[in-house]
């Protein structure tokens, strides 16, 4: 056995790399994973021709004989050149399938080489066709991962902005605040609010806390305790929790989740639970005299 | 008693402040001088007022409770006042909802409820 059982694989790529790689780009636009609309033929044919040259380093300060490890240190390069082009490719909407397509295209012209010169060498040729396939296998699968990671990326980004955006503490009356929640409550949203809230009534001085949950989807225990809880830490700080917006599906779920909420006050609509807010801090909405409809005092 | 906690008389309740750095063995002197003093003054209210409290464990939040429970053995209602929000939120985190426990926002709102509590 050879030192580096990819030897004919490296010493291909160092006589006829512009021949594999003519050969790559064409089976690759046969396979229709040219994206001609996306990217222009000598951005696509660089790429390939940075992604081989990283591949033949990479071959050549192998050190490992048999296993094929794409996260072994010799690999960087290549690992650096695969995310920068899937990263670019992402960007501009290429598919995965299409990307590790693109990445397995490789293995046509490069076997067919290794097959010319190693067509007495049956044992051999096996050998170098089982390691390289492996090789370019675990880039297309890189490939992939790359992918799933951009578009965790932009998940994780988007939660971050719709987290920001989604706990406004409002001031409705001097000492009144309201909180409207929208959407799923999961713990870090929870807590986001709960520390949101906390704040609010140490900077307003408030009373009363209004939790509005008109716009909350759907109630479960871990919804209602998150709920309980919050109201428990308004009441720890001296103001008191008013639990509005519970529609009567929400109060039936609820009974039948057996959530207690214990001293909690609640309320079916935002109007009622102003309405009790006000009185708490000692004041009413009551009808002008003799107004005239439509006038603007 | 030290001085990480004082107990002050105002308007007929007592008002006692527990500074940050109070330790376990000063809490229990604490209880211990507090009891004395609500049955000496025959003092109907206290304040307990921990704004300066910025870490509290489960030991803390029990003798919170005890405090609450020991004043109405003696005919004082307790109020906790000036909790700060991470205080807050870490006593619920342990589970500890303190449900003797009247709480108000600050000194001034906790006598006007009293106030209001002894009119009613």
């Amino acid at each position: 056995m050879p030192p580096s059982a990819l030897e004919n694989v490296l010493d291909i790529l160092k006589t006829d790399q512009d021949g594999v790689l003519a050969g790559w780009i064409e089976v690759a636009d046969e396979e229709g994973v040219k994206r001609s609309d996306l990217f222009s033929e000598r951005e696509g044919r660089e790429q390939a021709a940075s992604l081989l040259k990283a591949f033949r380093n990479g071959i050549s300060e192998r050190t490992d004989k048999d296993d094929f490890d794409i996260q072994a240190e010799h690999w960087a390069d290549l690992r650096g050149v695969l995310g920068e082009i899937t990263h670019e490719r992402v960007e501009r909407g290429v598919q995965p399938s299409e990307m590790a397509g693109f990445v397995l295209a490789l293995k046509g012209p490069l076997f067919s080489r290794l097959k010319e010169r190693l067509a007495k060498k049956p044992e051999q040729l096996v050998e170098e066709i089982l390691i390289a396939s492996k090789a370019i296998d675990a880039f297309a699968i890189y490939t992939n991962e790359v992918f799933i990671a951009e578009r965790e990326a932009v998940i994780e980004r988007q939660r971050e902005e719709m987290m920001e955006l989604s706990t406004p503490v409002v001031e409705l009356w001097s000492k009144v605040l309201t909180l409207p929640l929208i959407g799923t409550l999961d713990s870090l949203r929870a807590q986001e609010v709960m520390e949101n809230l906390l704040q609010a009534i140490v900077h307003y001085q408030a009373e009363v806390v209004i939790l509005d949950i008109t716009g909350v989807q759907t109630v479960d225990t871990q919804v209602a305790q998150h709920l309980i809880r919050t109201a428990a830490a308004v009441r720890l700080m001296g103001a008191k929790c008013i639990i509005s917006g519970i529609s009567p599906k929400i109060a039936q779920t609820m009974v039948q989740l057996g959530v207690d909420v214990g001293e909690v006050r609640t309320r079916s609509t935002i109007r009622t639970a102003l309405t009790d807010a006000l009185l708490t801090v000692g004041y009413a909405i009551t009808p002008i005299k003799n107004h005239q409809e439509g006038t603007l005092v | 008693m030290s001085s990480a906690a004082a107990i002050y008389p105002v308007e007929g309740v007592l008002l006692v402040s527990i500074r940050d750095d109070i330790t376990d063995t000063d809490i229990v002197d604490l209880q211990d001088a507090l009891s004395e003093r609500i049955a000496d003054e025959s003092a109907n209210g206290v304040v307990l007022d921990i704004s300066g409290l910025e870490i509290v464990d489960t030991f803390v939040g029990r003798v919170l409770a005890q405090l609450t429970s020991i004043a109405r053995l003696l005919d004082a209602e307790t109020f906790v006042v000036g909790m700060r929000p991470a205080v807050a939120m870490t006593l619920v985190e342990l589970g500890m909802y303190l449900p003797e426990n009247r709480t108000a926002l600050s000194l001034t709102h906790a006598l006007a409820k009293m106030r209001q509590m002894r009119d009613e």
